[in-house]
């Protein structure tokens, strides 16, 4: 019997790169889709056999993954800046208030694809959570007293599984930023000014004011709404003061006296 | 201003739910629960409680401490599994024994699984048959039952026996279809056995039979049977094909061969058919979905349980029929209904 | 022995309190808003702006390509806003807001109650008439008549069907609508029949609930060779198309194919009531009849509104407001609809538009939802649908998001009915994502 077994073993061995298992080892291995790819054999096949493509990146072992991996096969890889996800909306339970109740299945994308919501902004986050239940690494929860997900810096690996489940839009891979600052526009309503101001305090209500200040050009108005783009964005803050909502957000810098 | 409310469509519902489905099964199975209080007093009641309490408390602690979710003892379906359970053991099974059954049928059999819903096999079957396997000779125990009220045999509460599980003053009997199955292999015919044992079809339908508690009255879980399909719990289908396939299977090999095939009748009203048929067969999780996959996991737990009867080693083969055909189950769940018409199409 | 659809189906108590109610006219409002989307197609184009002077019956706006119609005013006045207002849902549309002054019809209409019976327009006037006048399906789809009625190339029409069953729980409009305007239902459908073709036969399928209704329409129709009544069990989804295509028919229409690939057209009798107005009156559709009601007993009404009515201004008159203008306390759901499809409100100075046909007012403890258990694979829901779907499986395959095998298991049949939803005994949403997925991958299949 165990001869038998040895002799079919071997004739229908599958011949396999056997690098694919050698880089395999220096992968975090979570098959979470966050590179593209079906799965990280998948992956890790295409960057062996594909060496021109420079955007092969794994972003649950980041830099460091991809270090070890380029070593394995006697390469080089360029490092890429670390991203982290944000969620481009500030209208917690406080400032953005119901006027109705929501009493169907728990799921953003339900109450996405019935109407506009239970707050007067429509584009704004719904708080029933599809992105905790997409994130498999548990770095999302919803906060309960801003009824707004947070994003836990550890644990993110800026896979894009919660920037695909948002049935809002409202997820976005931002650079972490150097010391993990990072500065963005904290709101996704495309109304007119008036309209935003009505429904929520803190909107974006696209005055251009922050354009007028940023000195390096990273704004843009599109739609009634502003956008910091994230590569010429040099943290200087000077939007995040002149904006009369307060709707660009400002992570982890020390407080100003 | 009060905030109204807002759903997708429907926004009305029907009164139906899962407690109260649980609710009428439980209702169903108090016949053949007061039938085995009657005959077997203080013993089954023991027996009854300390399976129900067991599985109810089990399920509740499984959940709530290592699952870590809320409790869901409240959909009553640990009280469905416990009184199943027990109705499937001898009046003589000491309290442990029960207690077993109890971690296996909600521990292993459904817990593991995932919960409600989720178990592939009946919870309630699973124990016994493990039980049986393990337990060998206090699961074939079964003590003549001379009911509560006669002073002669005051019958000795299970609990207070220890692992031998012997009777010293009740005698324990064999069931009709261990008597059978052992004079048939002896050479004896039907006719011998039939006087010897003086076997009588109106005993089998009130209660004075040997077997497990569940497996002695059939009239009780005929009534059990009717209020099921009056509340509209279960669709006849699947006890009407096991029956039908017993009967026909029973009744040409005893047309062919009266002397060593026991009638249809026989066949029917001993053993667990009836109570498998209407109580575990049933069972919405571990049976298919639809009228044909019903179909044909009736006819294969009758014929997988006529075969062990007469060529198997076991003189009662339901309780394997029925956990083969759950195995078949999710096969069965395959059959694709075509679209509108009434007859489907394995697709 | 009445016929009806051979799968699935529920029977919800009927609940029609309101069914001895007559048909009330509502005063004129004061300011109508008219959106642009109140059918199946593309929206209507507004053909007026802010400060101009509409009659009743002038069109203000235009359809949109051929799945499309018209909208006209439905009060004389000014316009006072061509500009995106919200639905009642919440969602802004384009709105054609109209200051009422008067009450002056276009030259033309004819206002009198007395009956046209003699029918003398050729087919394709009526057909011409029909279209221009706006006129959509009442029963809730709101699909533009005409093209309903234009001749698909191999798809040769047998039977006209008129559907009269009403099978949502509450609504009365329709039996009151055959209860005192049998006559026209009659005429507004031989016209339609005339148009598909003159051997076509017709049939009115109703709800064996409906006694009085059946017997009124079964007099009227003797008078009509080609017409007959079919009376038709209580059951839900009766109304629905496909049912009811099966239930008087016996034929199945096909996944994905057209009621017409069966021979069968279907219109709902407060469509064909909209046909006689429109071909017979020249009048084209501003009102239409709708339910005001709910489980207590004082608030139940059947009214006759002109088109573009805001939701508040109806409540008020049937007394379901307090004084600051909010709905009444005990009631927690306002719907638009029956309760089975209907929709939630949530804006109440939102217009009821041409094919709204009722407003259901609920309390809290009749539509609350219950907290959802495990799926326990009783296969109710299964047994419930009318599609012959299985709803436990689509759900699971919804949550998962595996879409081809969604459409292997054939979702894109699903007609939302909500049988599913309703029996569950653990409550489980099904078609809450079982639509979902359906309306994602129709998009996506749109896209491609």
């Amino acid at each position: 019997m165990a001869v038998v077994l040895y002799f079919v073993a071997q004739k229908f061995k599958i011949q396999e790169d056997p690098r694919i298992d050698q880089v395999l080892e220096v992968m975090p291995g979570a098959n979470c889709g966050g590179c593209g790819f079906a799965g990280c054999r998948a992956f890790v096949e295409t960057f062996i056999n594909n060496p021109e493509r420079t955007d092969l990146f794994c972003p649950v072992g980041g830099n460091e993954s991809m270090q070890q991996a380029a070593q394995v096969l006697g390469r080089e890889v360029q490092e890429q800046a670390p991203k982290i996800a944000v969620l481009r909306c500030n209208g917690s339970c406080e400032v953005r208030p119901k006027f109705n109740t929501y009493n169907g299945s728990p799921s953003c994308a339900v109450v996405a694809d019935l109407y506009g919501g239970e707050t007067s902004c429509s584009f704004g986050c719904l708080g029933l959570g599809d992105c905790v239940q997409a994130c498999l690494f548990d770095a999302l929860a919803i906060d309960p007293e801003t009824c707004l997900p947070v994003v836990d810096e550890e644990k993110c690996t800026s896979c894009g599984a919660c920037v695909k489940a948002c049935p809002k839009k409202l997820m976005e891979l931002r650079p972490k930023g150097p010391k993990n600052r990072r500065i963005y526009v904290a709101c996704s309503n495309k109304d007119k000014g008036a309209l935003t101001r009505k429904a929520c305090p803190v909107g974006c209500i696209g005055c251009g004011l922050c354009i007028k200040a940023c000195p390096f050009d990273a704004i843009t108005l599109t739609d009634n709404l502003a956008y910091i783009d994230p590569d010429k964005c040099r943290l200087c803050r000077k939007c995040v003061a002149v904006c009369p909502t307060q709707s660009i957000l400002e992570i982890n810098f020390p407080q100003k006296n | 201003m009060n905030k109204l409310l807002v759903s997708p469509a429907p926004h009305l519902h029907s009164k139906e739910t899962t407690k109260g489905i649980m609710r009428d099964v439980i209702i169903a199975l108090m016949p053949s629960v007061l039938v085995s209080l009657y005959f077997a007093g203080v013993s089954a009641f023991l027996v009854l409680t300390v399976s129900v309490v067991g599985c109810v408390l089990l399920e509740h602690l499984i959940v709530k401490y290592m699952m870590k979710k809320k409790t869901t003892v409240h959909d009553l379906s640990a009280v469905v599994t416990g009184l199943i359970l027990a109705l499937n053991l001898p009046v003589s099974s000491p309290w442990w024994m029960v207690l077993i059954g109890c971690v296996v049928a909600i521990g292993v059999a459904k817990m593991t699984f995932g919960g409600l819903g989720h178990n592939l096999f009946n919870p309630a079957l699973v124990a016994r048959v493990f039980l049986l396997i393990s337990f060998p000779v206090q699961m074939t125990n079964w003590a003549v039952t001379n009911g509560i009220f006669t002073p002669e045999n005051p019958l000795i509460p299970g609990f207070l026996l220890g692992a031998q599980g012997q009777l010293p003053d009740a005698l324990s009997g064999a069931t009709p279809l261990g008597i059978i199955k052992e004079g048939l292999a002896n050479g004896l015919t039907m006719d011998v056995l039939s006087q010897q044992h003086d076997f009588s079809y109106w005993q089998m339908l009130f209660g004075k039979i040997n077997g497990s508690m569940g497996e002695a009255s059939a009239l009780a879980i005929l009534i059990g049977f009717v209020y099921l399909l009056a509340r509209k719990v279960i669709k006849p289908i699947i006890p009407l094909a096991i029956v039908v396939t017993v009967a026909l299977f029973s009744g040409i090999l005893h047309l062919i061969d009266p002397a060593h095939y026991a009638d249809p009748l026989f066949h029917l009203l001993t053993g667990g058919v009836l109570l498998g048929a209407v109580f575990m067969a049933t069972d919405y999780v571990t049976s298919p979905m639809s009228s044909l996959g019903m179909l044909i996991f009736g006819v294969g737990i009758g014929l997988v349980t006529m075969i062990i009867r007469i060529w198997g080693v076991y003189p009662e083969g339901v309780s394997f029929a029925i956990l083969f055909m759950n195995a078949w189950v999710p096969l069965l769940n395959k059959i694709k209904p075509s679209p509108y018409k009434k007859e489907v199409n394995l697709g | 022995m009445s016929k009806t659809f051979s799968i699935g189906g529920i029977h919800p108590i009927d609940r029609k309190f309101s069914k001895d109610r007559p048909i009330e006219d509502l005063p004129v409002p004061q300011r109508v808003y008219l959106p642009m989307n109140q059918h199946l197609g593309m929206p209507s184009v507004p053909i007026v702006k802010k400060g101009d002077r509409v009659k009743v019956g002038q069109p203000v706006a235009e359809a949109a390509g051929f799945v499309s119609a018209p909208v006209h005013a439905s009060v004389s006045g000014t316009v006072a806003d061509v500009a995106l207002y919200p639905d009642f849902q919440g969602k802004r549309v384009l709105t054609v807001v109209i200051e009422t002054e008067g009450d002056e019809w276009l030259e033309g209409i004819d206002r009198t109650s007395q009956l046209k019976q003699e029918i003398t327009t050729v087919p394709e006037e009526t057909f011409r008439k029909i279209k221009e006048m706006g006129i959509v399906g009442l029963g809730g789809a709101a699909f533009p008549t005409h093209v309903k009625l234009t001749p698909i190339e191999g798809m040769q029409p047998e039977y006209l069907i008129l559907n009269g069953s009403e099978c949502e729980p509450f609504l009365t409009s329709d039996y009151r609508l055959m209860l005192e305007h049998g006559q026209e239902i009659l005429i507004g459908a031989e016209l339609m029949r005339r148009v598909l073709g003159t051997d076509v036969n017709g049939i009115i399928g109703i709800e064996e609930n409906k006694p009085l209704a059946i017997s009124a329409m079964q007099k009227i129709a003797a008078n009509y060779l080609q017409w007959k009544v079919v009376p038709l069990k209580k059951r839900y989804p009766q109304g629905g198309e496909k049912q009811l295509i099966d239930a008087v028919l016996g034929r199945k229409v096909a996944s994905f194919a057209l009621p017409i690939s069966t021979g069968a057209i279907v219109q709902n009798v407060g469509t064909a009531f909209a046909v006689y107005e429109a071909v017979q009156k020249s009048k084209p559709l501003l009102s239409n009849v709708l339910t005001v009601t709910g489980s207590g007993p004082t608030i139940q009404k059947n009214y006759r509104f002109r088109i573009g009515t805001s939701m508040r201004d109806i409540l008020y008159s049937a007394g379901a407001l307090d004084p600051e203008g909010n709905l009444l306390p005990q009631f927690a759901k306002l719907v638009s609809g029956g309760p089975m499809m209907g929709k939630a409100v949530v804006n109440l100075q939102a217009p009821v538009v041409k094919s709204s046909s009722a407003l259901l007012l609920l309390t809290e403890k009749e539509t609350k939802r219950q907290e959802p258990g495990d799926c326990i694979r009783c296969a109710k829901c299964f047994q419930a649908c009318p599609m012959h779907l299985q709803p436990y499986l689509l759900y699971q395959l919804a949550l998962a998001g595996r879409t081809e095998e969604l459409e292997k298991h054939r979702v894109f049949d699903c007609i939302e009915c909500g049988c599913c939803l309703y029996t569950c005994p653990a409550h489980i949403p099904l078609l809450d994502q079982i639509r979902l997925a359906k309306n994602a991958s129709l998009k996506n299949k749109r896209k491609k």
